[in-house]
């Protein structure tokens, strides 16, 4: 009898858990940010319902930093799939025009944080799909498929629910509302292999190209608008980099590469040795303990 | 910086693959593409060194890259316990919290490859208050790594691990005997912890074992057969994990079954049923029968986003169309035509309790078994299992943490296999229907044959008869609020009304039938749950004859008055909220109870020392703060007649 590859096991396991939602759940939303992992859930989303398109929309809590490419996709991707596609501002964060480059943190708490808060409440949806992986993170790993929220969108990590086999619990009171994390099997690895595989779309911009990047403090950040305020005798140097995670482009930092294949791509990926996350600004806020804390405040 | 600490020990790992990924990104992707995947769980507390073991198998492995390794070293100096080494426990101790006490108190998930498979470890707390945290991590896994300290030997712990492995169903364990290094690579001591393993193995049922001697710390028979054990002929751990069965092919080779997760239907002209596929195997052409109706047709097409597939196997998730439109819906299990599961409403299982708030015996849980969600009641348990000696003891509940059997009754039939043959089909949890948690973890064992060969009695003369008769719709008016609410007065008057427009009534009061049928019955909460259920059933016999019942209890679980809601046709319960402030009852104090329960003299008195739970969602309620009884009656009576 057949013995089913770890990504065939894998991809059977989160189109389970993502039909469980639809199943249970009584207004689930994707929460889409357009970067790998984000593509692969959506492609996992629509295996899981064919030939029907999913049964819910696309979510894009954007802050208006992100790459154009970005932006471009995301449009592509909601066509393609046949689903709905909401783009939520902040419009707190849009009026007080809150941005990386004067804001510092306040930047991701409001736009991303705050709307994504904003966003869940006004829509009123109780189950929102995200694609973090347990190997990205040290408290993801401990975090369960279906994660709880209060009404305040708060996570307690002392009080989850212990999930057994392939049961998912997803009952709830009013106002409560579930995060499920389809993928939070996969590796980094698998990622890239299934996005191989199955030919799924992604930005350009994971792909090495000759690119305007400026270095600030040991980052490599690319210029992709006008809206980058150079610093005097800051000059853009056009470098052949790419990106190993997607998000705001001033926060987000390039590597050098000269890799334009997606076999490269996982090449260099195993060959690196910095974890994923490393580009990213984000988690080195508050010390060994930064993202469970910005869990704990609805950060998703 | 970290050299001299990570790279003293000799053993290199042997399956270093990073040649490969230089040489041939392509052939290496093939390789990757083609692994197959072990999930296993590592049981043993930090003192057996289970952290560093993972840590080691990480290291070892590649996966742990040098940003994190820095901040490993640094974590390792300020609070670490291995000196100036590398302490690999805190690359996996993951929420603060645990970091602090320094234990770790939840599953946590790790990942890693070697060139055969890929492998998903569940890191589970070791301590006995941990018990439902390792059947969590347990429930996934195919295989358990077992870690004894060498000094030691076998410990309460290891017994306590070993059967909740065993519990679980677990058919692959390791015993790795750990920390080698520290009794001289002795073979002595290696020879004896086995032979006493061996002893208790087989006395529990476990059938076999791999023992092994290793060394997390140094590497010892992790990765290379080590040196320091010349006289160990086994195999490593790592080549171990790479080549054990998994259960995903174990499991192919049994009888087809899918639970239904969701139809699929985009237009007319497309129907068909989502599931995983938890064991066998199917093809178009199969005869299939869907339970629990046991209709029967032939599968036509099975369908995935990629195309049709000649045959799909346990594991996979793919939708499902049949050649005939027969009834199909989410809990119905689709089954092999000639070798279906059991359907049973009544069953003896084992039950692991895992919520702070004990099992109330006689309360309904919600029970979800694949994609069936039913309503249950659990009895007192039979015995209770304790986790460390396995004796037997009586119980009248189970606490968190305790391991039980116990029989249990769900509210209709459902698709069921035991366990033992069949985890998708015999792994249950259940659910407090209040709070909403996860509160147990449950197999069943087998069903009990009085719900096999008690069939219903068909009657003749049926409920519309008996309602048709008296001319009116059968209804239970069931009063819930504090004592000293009203409720007796108004259903009272209730009764008076509808008396005297020619309905045919009956009141069961508290007091009245707590002097006959429930004299037997106390005032704890189990006793409180069995009057209630007593009276529900009570309540349902008489408005099967036509009645409308009016009940004034109490009643002041949530849980027990949705029990005696599921047993009633939809639309013939309401539920009616007396609804008077405890300040209020308390100052009327009709029959000077307050002030009994006040001085200490009652027990378990509802609102001062037992919990009153509000209905969420009445049918009715009535404020007595703001409305007479007479009123109240008049509101009750135009409301059930009205919806009459």
């Amino acid at each position: 009898m057949k013995t089913l590859t770890h990504l065939e096991r894998l991809e059977a396991e989160s189109i389970h858990i993502i039909r469980e939602v639809v199943a249970e759940a009584e207004k689930p939303v994707m929460l889409y940010s357009v970067g790998k992992d984000s593509a692969v859930m959506l492609h996992l989303a629509r295996k899981a319902f064919y030939p029907s398109p999913p049964p819910f929309p696309l979510l894009h809590v954007d802050t208006t930093w992100k790459f154009q490419e970005m932006y471009k996709l995301r449009d592509r991707m909601a066509e393609l799939s046949g689903m709905d596609l909401l783009v939520y501002h902040n419009p707190e964060a849009q009026e007080k025009g809150i941005n990386p480059f004067d804001h510092g943190s306040l930047h991701t708490d409001m736009w991303k944080t705050e709307g994504l808060k904003q966003a869940l409440d006004k829509y009123g949806f109780d189950a929102a799909f995200g694609g973090a992986r347990r190997d990205e993170e040290k408290s993801r790993a401990k975090e369960r498929i279906f994660s709880f929220r209060t009404s305040s969108h708060g996570w307690d990590p002392k009080n989850q629910r212990p999930e057994l086999w392939n049961l998912y619990n997803a009952k709830k009171a009013k106002g409560e509302s579930i995060r499920v994390f389809p993928i939070s099997n996969w590796t980094e690895l698998d990622v890239w292999q299934y996005i191989h595989l199955n030919d799924i779309p992604i930005v350009p911009l994971y792909f090495a190209e000759k690119r305007p990047t400026v270095e600030r403090d040991g980052m490599l950040v690319m210029v992709d608008d006008d809206r980058f305020p150079l610093k005097p005798g800051e000059k853009p140097v056009m470098r052949s980099v790419r990106f190993r995670t997607l998000g705001c482009y001033p926060l987000t930092g390039a590597v050098e590469s000269t890799a334009k294949t997606l076999p490269e791509v996982i090449q260099e990926t195993l060959l690196t040795t910095t974890s994923e996350r490393q580009g990213r600004a984000i988690d080195k806020d508050a010390g060994g303990a930064g993202m469970e804390v910005k869990k704990q405040q609805g950060y998703f | 910086m970290t050299d001299q600490t990570i790279t003293k020990d000799k053993n290199e790992p042997v399956y270093v693959v990073d040649d490969l990924i230089a040489k041939d990104i392509d052939a290496y992707l093939d390789q990757h593409e083609h692994k197959t995947m072990l999930r296993f769980i590592t049981c043993g507390s930090v003192d057996d060194g289970k952290s560093t073991l993972i840590g080691r198998l990480l290291y070892d492995s590649k996966m742990i890259f040098e940003d994190q390794l820095d901040a490993l070293t640094s974590d390792s100096k300020k609070v670490g316990t291995q000196g100036q080494e590398i302490d690999f426990a805190l690359l996996v101790d993951g929420l603060a919290a645990e970091r602090e006490q320094g234990i770790t108190i939840d599953v946590a998930y790790r990942f890693f490859n070697t060139e055969k498979r890929k492998f998903i470890v569940a890191d589970c707390p070791g301590h006995e208050q941990y018990t439902r945290n390792m059947v969590t991590g347990a429930s996934a896994a195919d295989l358990a790594v077992i870690l004894i300290d060498a000094r030691k030997g076998v410990l309460v712990q290891t017994r306590r691990h070993s059967y909740l492995c065993h519990l679980i169903g677990i058919k692959n364990i390791v015993l790795a005997v750990n920390k080698m290094d520290l009794v001289d690579y002795s073979q002595d001591v290696f020879d004896k912890i086995v032979a006493d393993y061996t002893e208790f193995a087989e006395g529990i049922g476990i059938e076999s074992f791999t023992a092994m001697p290793i060394s997390g710390f140094k590497g010892d028979n992790i990765t290379t057969l080590s040196e320091n054990t010349p006289w160990y002929k086994g195999p490593t751990l790592v080549e171990h994990l790479e080549t054990v069965e998994v259960i995903s092919s174990v499991d192919a080779d049994k009888p087809f079954r899918m639970p239904v997760q969701w139809v699929n239907r985009p237009n007319l002209d497309f129907r068909g049923f989502s599931g995983l596929i938890a064991t066998g195997s199917v093809k178009p052409g199969d005869a299939i029968r869907v339970l629990p109706s046991g209709k029967t047709s032939k599968v036509s097409r099975v369908v995935t986003f990629d195309g049709d597939l000649d045959e799909a196997v346990a594991g996979q998730s793919v939708t499902v169309c049949f050649e005939d439109e027969i009834d199909c819906s989410r809990g119905s299990v689709i089954s092999v035509a000639d070798n279906p599961p059991q359907t049973a409403d009544q069953f003896e299982s084992t039950i692991v309790w895992m919520a702070d708030d004990a099992l109330v015996p006689g309360r309904a849980y919600w029970l979800k078994l694949g994609t069936q969600t039913v309503s249950a009641t659990i009895h007192a348990p039979k015995y209770t299992v304790n986790v460390n000696t396995m004796e037997h003891m009586a119980a009248k509940t189970l606490e968190l943490n305790e391991i039980g059997v116990a029989e249990i009754a769900t509210d209709k039939q459902i698709v069921f296999e035991p366990y033992a043959e069949n985890r998708a089909l015999g792994g249950f949890i259940l659910i407090d229907r209040m709070t909403n948690a996860t509160v147990a973890a449950g197999m069943l064992h087998f069903s009990l044959r009085r719900s096999q060969n008690v069939h219903w009695q068909a009657l003749d003369i049926g409920r519309k008869q008996h309602a048709d008769l008296k001319n009116q719709r059968p209804a239970v008016l069931w009063f819930t609020g504090l004592s000293g609410s009203g409720k007796s007065t108004i259903a009272n008057l209730v009764e008076k009304k509808l008396y005297r427009m020619n309905r045919h009534t009956f009141l069961l009061d508290g007091d009245n039938v707590r002097h006959g049928l429930n004299k037997d019955l106390g005032f704890t909460e189990a006793d409180r749950i069995e009057n209630i259920r007593r009276v529900g059933e009570v309540s349902k016999l008489l408005a099967d004859s036509g009645l409308i019942v009016i009940t004034a209890f109490i009643s002041p679980f949530q849980a027990d008055r949705e029990m005696v809601r599921s047993m009633l046709p939809e639309g013939e319960f309401f539920e009616v909220f007396i609804d008077t402030p405890l300040k209020v009852a308390e100052a009327r104090d009709v029959k000077g109870l307050y002030k009994k329960a006040r001085a200490g003299e009652l027990k378990n008195f509802t609102g001062i020392d037992s919990p009153y739970e509000a209905p969420r969602d009445p049918e009715i309620r009535i404020d007595t703060t703001k409305m007479s009884p007479d009123e109240a009656a008049e509101l009750i009576v135009n409301t059930l007649l009205g919806d009459a």
